[in-house]
């Protein structure tokens, strides 16, 4: 296959980008994409340039290292599918694929397209854990759990932390990312008891971090890879509204 | 001259541990806020290692590569994690679960330490379940097992296709609640290149800032190492692109001795190569001979679709040769038997390189349903990669590097031959002898970071107490920092034109094709001569774009790259010297009748600890005889 590529460049934070245009012959439908950036990034090397700069780990849709905005959406055109996952076959021979970094204030780019996703991780240091010291956990068949809320948390909890969600969103939101995580616990007896503390200053974190609140246009759940599903941000929900409505009552 | 000492408490098995432990030293709360630890990686150890010692209020400081620590590679682990609870009431129990991983492991690893793994394995899944993870439960709402390959009993807990993955966000948010207390500090996007040596011991390490390219100092009064393993020494392997062996092999040279650096396991089931530019082979996990049947045709390079394959023509050869665990041998047994059915010319596919693993049979037995709902996510995966849709049609499968058991010689306390460095999870060598069962790494990297390292590092931190902050600005962190400096400035000035990827696809190929998963004396020798030709080249023929003070992913590369030729050649004359076999060493002059692996128990019953001798130097062998006080050393036999 014969493809063109529009890629965004930006030397630093600082700097400002632009798109350049690269053509690539000899690509093969079976590379998956990032293959064909390494491809890409040999000849680069080769001819004295400077590769292009991606973020990548695993190559295999669980780490959620990866993620590029690929002709206007988050990690390409097929569905539940992260960018490493991405196989060429899913491109058209001799079309052009416009590249560029996931695009929120809450996500610096570093170089080309690579961004500082480090919010995600303060928003989980915010709250995102049940509180146990190694040691004091009881026997695990202690405290029952039905299959059914184990397997809604384990839905939730697939979760892999790659912001496409973020990326997806006009308003920048991160709630999909964060309904997941309280989700997950709030579905689990062990969460409970920190419930009402979680959600709240989880939300509080994600506003203070710059992004944005939730206008319910499901972006995030079409381009999430993990089909995290919007369900649960109305579960975040009523467990933000029960929150409010205990404190009140303890207060 | 380093005697090597493992430390390993006399008394009965079962009492080694709990006695061991109250001998102890403790360090006062009051005194733990004084003392720091150095911990490098996020993976199940390192992580579940930082958060424990955060709660019992150390200065922790961690480091990664990644951006973030919820991906170390940990994260990809799919089928579960090994506990002795006997929930299923088959028999289990923590002495049996130290006998399989001993039989696994055939009779090359530490009774002690593999009896302690077993024994601190119920705590583990006790302490994922209460933080959270989402293990499978079954409709009375009791966690659910499954079996794995090597064993006969139902003892590993599992979420989905996905137990690293929720294992590692299990300790990952045990870490990040210390971060946000203050006892931990995170520092993502920084790579330890080199370990700093005060007085004798492990005091600090120089990261190299990946956004900024600037070089690190960073003090300690104890470092941990749980960087994880090498696999990818071989370029395609199960393993993430970034994991490497550098923090290890560093800290090797400075002292820390290396041990069975050949025992690498080959995994059975991964996707087979597709293109020649593939850059990683995926797992597809063990959990799947649990209902797949693996088959090849009867007849040599039968090119029908597989569905049209009859029944009779088909050869089941595992159920064939070793019927009374079938499916679920052990790796290196289902390995080396498809390796062999395909070099034989019954291999299938495009290149010959693959075997069947069928699910048709599991599928009219259970239903559709049922078996999407144990691995629906690996077939998901399995599709976007070939095209081929594994509810229709039997899936491809070739066997890939996947998990190395060698590591950093450590004691029983988990320290390397360096005081004051310790060596947590897959990056030490302790517990899985020459052949790990599925499932028990996750088992023994949480059992180390949380519940033997914490007590084990107080024993010598106790004794630190009065040491104050370690400064950076010595001669010793200069020194160290002006080698690493010299070593990336040597690599970015030999402005060749090949890149380190490509040297280390080559490499990859030559200790695949020389040191893997069958080997003997003349092409170990072969595969080392060519790896150092292959060396050479790469020091005067790398390129490298842009400099080393900026963001440099080439850079970082060909750090790794170096090290991968460096530790390949180590592995060559670990393979070359163990002239017997045993699990996943497979050397052809030591087989038995039947093919399978002959060990010498007279000879080898040793851990091959090699010592560093500096540059252009080679390397010195110490053997750490293993007694077996307790266990019979048997041939292996899964027939
Ligand atoms: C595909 C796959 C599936 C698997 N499935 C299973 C399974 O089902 N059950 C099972 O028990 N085992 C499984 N394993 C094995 C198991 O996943 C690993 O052995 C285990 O997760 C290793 O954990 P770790 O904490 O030792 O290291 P890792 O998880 O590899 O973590 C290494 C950490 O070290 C950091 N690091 C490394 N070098 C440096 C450096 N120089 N500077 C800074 N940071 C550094 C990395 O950033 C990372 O944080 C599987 C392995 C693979 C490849
Ligand atoms: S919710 Fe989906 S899109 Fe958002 S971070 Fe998680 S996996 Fe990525
Ligand atoms: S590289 Fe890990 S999810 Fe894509």
């Amino acid at each position: 296959m014969k493809v063109t590529l529009k890629i965004w460049r930006q030397k630093n934070a600082k700097a400002k980008g632009r798109f350049v245009k690269y053509k690539l012959e000899n690509v093969s439908p079976e590379m998956s994409f990032l293959e064909m950036l390494d491809y890409l990034n040999e000849q680069l090397i080769k001819s004295g340039e400077d590769p292009v700069v991606f973020d990548h780990d695993c190559r295999e849709g669980i780490c959620g290292a990866c993620g590029l905005y690929i002709n206007g959406r988050p990690h390409g055109p097929e569905k539940r599918t992260t960018t490493c996952e991405l196989h060429m076959r899913s491109f058209k021979d001799g079309g052009t694929i416009v590249i560029e970094p996931w695009r929120s204030k809450a996500f610096p780019v570093i170089k080309d397209l690579m961004v500082d996703r480090t919010a995600l991780d303060e928003i989980i240091r915010s709250g995102g854990y049940i509180s146990v010291n190694t040691g004091s956990a009881p026997e695990a068949n202690s405290i029952p759990v039905g299959k059914h809320l184990s397997d809604k948390a384990f839905d939730a909890a697939e979760c892999i932390g790659c912001g496409a969600c973020v990326a997806a969103c006009k308003n920048s939101s991160a709630m999909l990312f964060v309904a997941a995580k309280v989700s997950q616990m709030a579905f689990l007896p062990h969460g409970k008891p920190e419930a009402a503390d979680r959600v709240q200053s989880m939300v509080k974190k994600a506003d203070v971090l710059g992004f944005g609140g939730c206008s319910n246009t499901y972006s995030c759940e079409h381009d999430c890879p993990k089909g995290i599903p919007v369900e649960f941000i109305a579960k975040m929900n009523r467990e933000f509204f029960k929150a409010k409505v205990c404190k009140q009552k303890v207060e | 001259m380093i005697k090597l000492d493992s430390k390993i408490p006399s008394g009965p098995l079962s009492e080694k541990w709990e006695k061991y432990k109250t001998g102890l030293k403790l360090v006062s709360p009051a005194n733990r806020k004084k003392l720091d630890v150095i911990v490098v990686g996020t993976g199940l150890a390192g992580a579940s290692a930082a958060s424990s010692l955060g709660e019992l209020g150390y200065n922790v400081k961690v480091f990664c590569f990644q951006d973030t620590p919820r991906r170390a590679h940990s994260v990809a682990a799919q089928g579960g994690i090994n506990a002795a609870k006997n929930y299923k009431n088959d028999g289990d129990s923590i002495y049996r679960l130290f006998l399989d991983t001993i039989k696994g492991g055939d009779y090359r690893a530490r009774e002690a330490n593999v009896y302690r793994a077993a024994e601190v394995s119920n705590q583990v899944i006790d302490h994922y379940t209460a933080l959270g993870v989402p293990f499978a439960h079954d409709y009375g709402g009791m966690l659910d097992t499954r079996s794995f390959g090597g064993v006969q009993v139902s003892r590993t807990f599992y979420a989905k296709g996905q137990t690293g993955q929720q294992c590692l966000l299990g300790t990952y948010s045990s870490l990040s609640r210390q971060v946000n207390k203050g006892t931990v500090t995170m520092y993502s996007r920084k790579e330890m290149v080199d370990l700093v040596i005060i007085d004798g011991k492990a005091r600090g390490i120089i990261s190299r800032n990946l956004v900024t390219g600037e070089l690190e100092r960073y003090s300690a009064h104890a470092v941990v190492l749980a960087t994880g393993g090498y696999g990818t020494v071989f370029y395609l392997s199960t393993l993430a692109l970034g994991s490497n062996p550098m923090a290890a092999w560093v800290s090797h040279k400075k002292g820390a001795l290396f041990a069975n650096p050949s025992f690498i396991q080959i995994h059975p089931t991964s996707v087979p190569v597709l293109n020649e530019y593939q850059s990683k082979l995926t797992l597809m996990s063990e959990s799947l001979r649990n209902d797949g049947r693996v088959w090849v045709p009867k007849q040599k390079n039968d090119k029908r679709h597989p569905n049209e394959i009859p029944e009779e023509e088909r050869d089941y050869y595992l159920e064939r040769q070793y019927p009374a665990y079938g499916n679920l041998v052990p790796r290196d047994v289902g390995s080396r038997a498809a390796k062999e059915r395909c070099d034989a010319g019954y291999g299938v596919g495009d290149t010959g390189l693959a075997v069947y693993l069928d699910f048709k049979d599991a599928i009219k037995k259970q239903g559709k349903k049922a078996i999407e709902n144990k691995y629906g996510n690996l077939f998901e995966m399995y599709e976007k990669i070939s095209g081929i849709i594994p509810y229709d049609e039997p899936m491809r499968i070739y066997p890939a590097g996947h998990y190395t058991m060698g590591g950093l010689w450590v004691d029983y306390n988990l320290m390397t031959t360096i005081p004051g460095l310790y060596a947590i999870g897959e990056s030490n060598f302790s517990d899985h002898g020459a052949n790990r069962l599925g499932a028990n790494s996750l088992m023994q990297c949480s059992g180390d970071g949380y519940f033997i390292l914490p007590y084990t590092i107080a024993d010598y931190l106790a004794d630190d107490i009065a040491t104050s902050k370690i400064p950076t600005d010595t001669p010793e962190f200069e020194k160290a920092e002006k080698a690493v400096n010299e070593r990336i400035e040597r690599l970015v000035n030999i402005k060749g034109n090949e890149t380190a990827t490509s040297y280390h696809r080559k490499l990859g190929k030559i200790l695949w094709d020389y040191c893997g998963m069958i080997r003997n004396e003349e092409g170990i020798k072969k595969g080392a001569k060519l790896l150092k030709e292959l060396e050479e080249d790469f020091y005067k023929n790398l390129i490298i774009p842009g400099t080393g003070a900026e963001l440099n992913q080439e850079l970082e590369k060909a750090l790794r790259v170096e090290t991968f030729f460096e530790i390949g050649q180590l592995m060559c004359q670990d393979a070359l010297n163990r002239k017997e076999s045993c699990g996943a060493h497979f050397r052809e002059e030591s087989q038995t009748e039947t093919g399978e692996t002959l060990r010498k128990d007279e000879e080898y019953a040793y851990v091959a600890a090699w010592e560093f001798k500096g540059e252009g130097k080679e390397h010195e062998l110490h053997k750490e005889p293993l007694n077996f006080e307790f266990v019979e050393l048997k041939q292996r036999s899964y027939k």
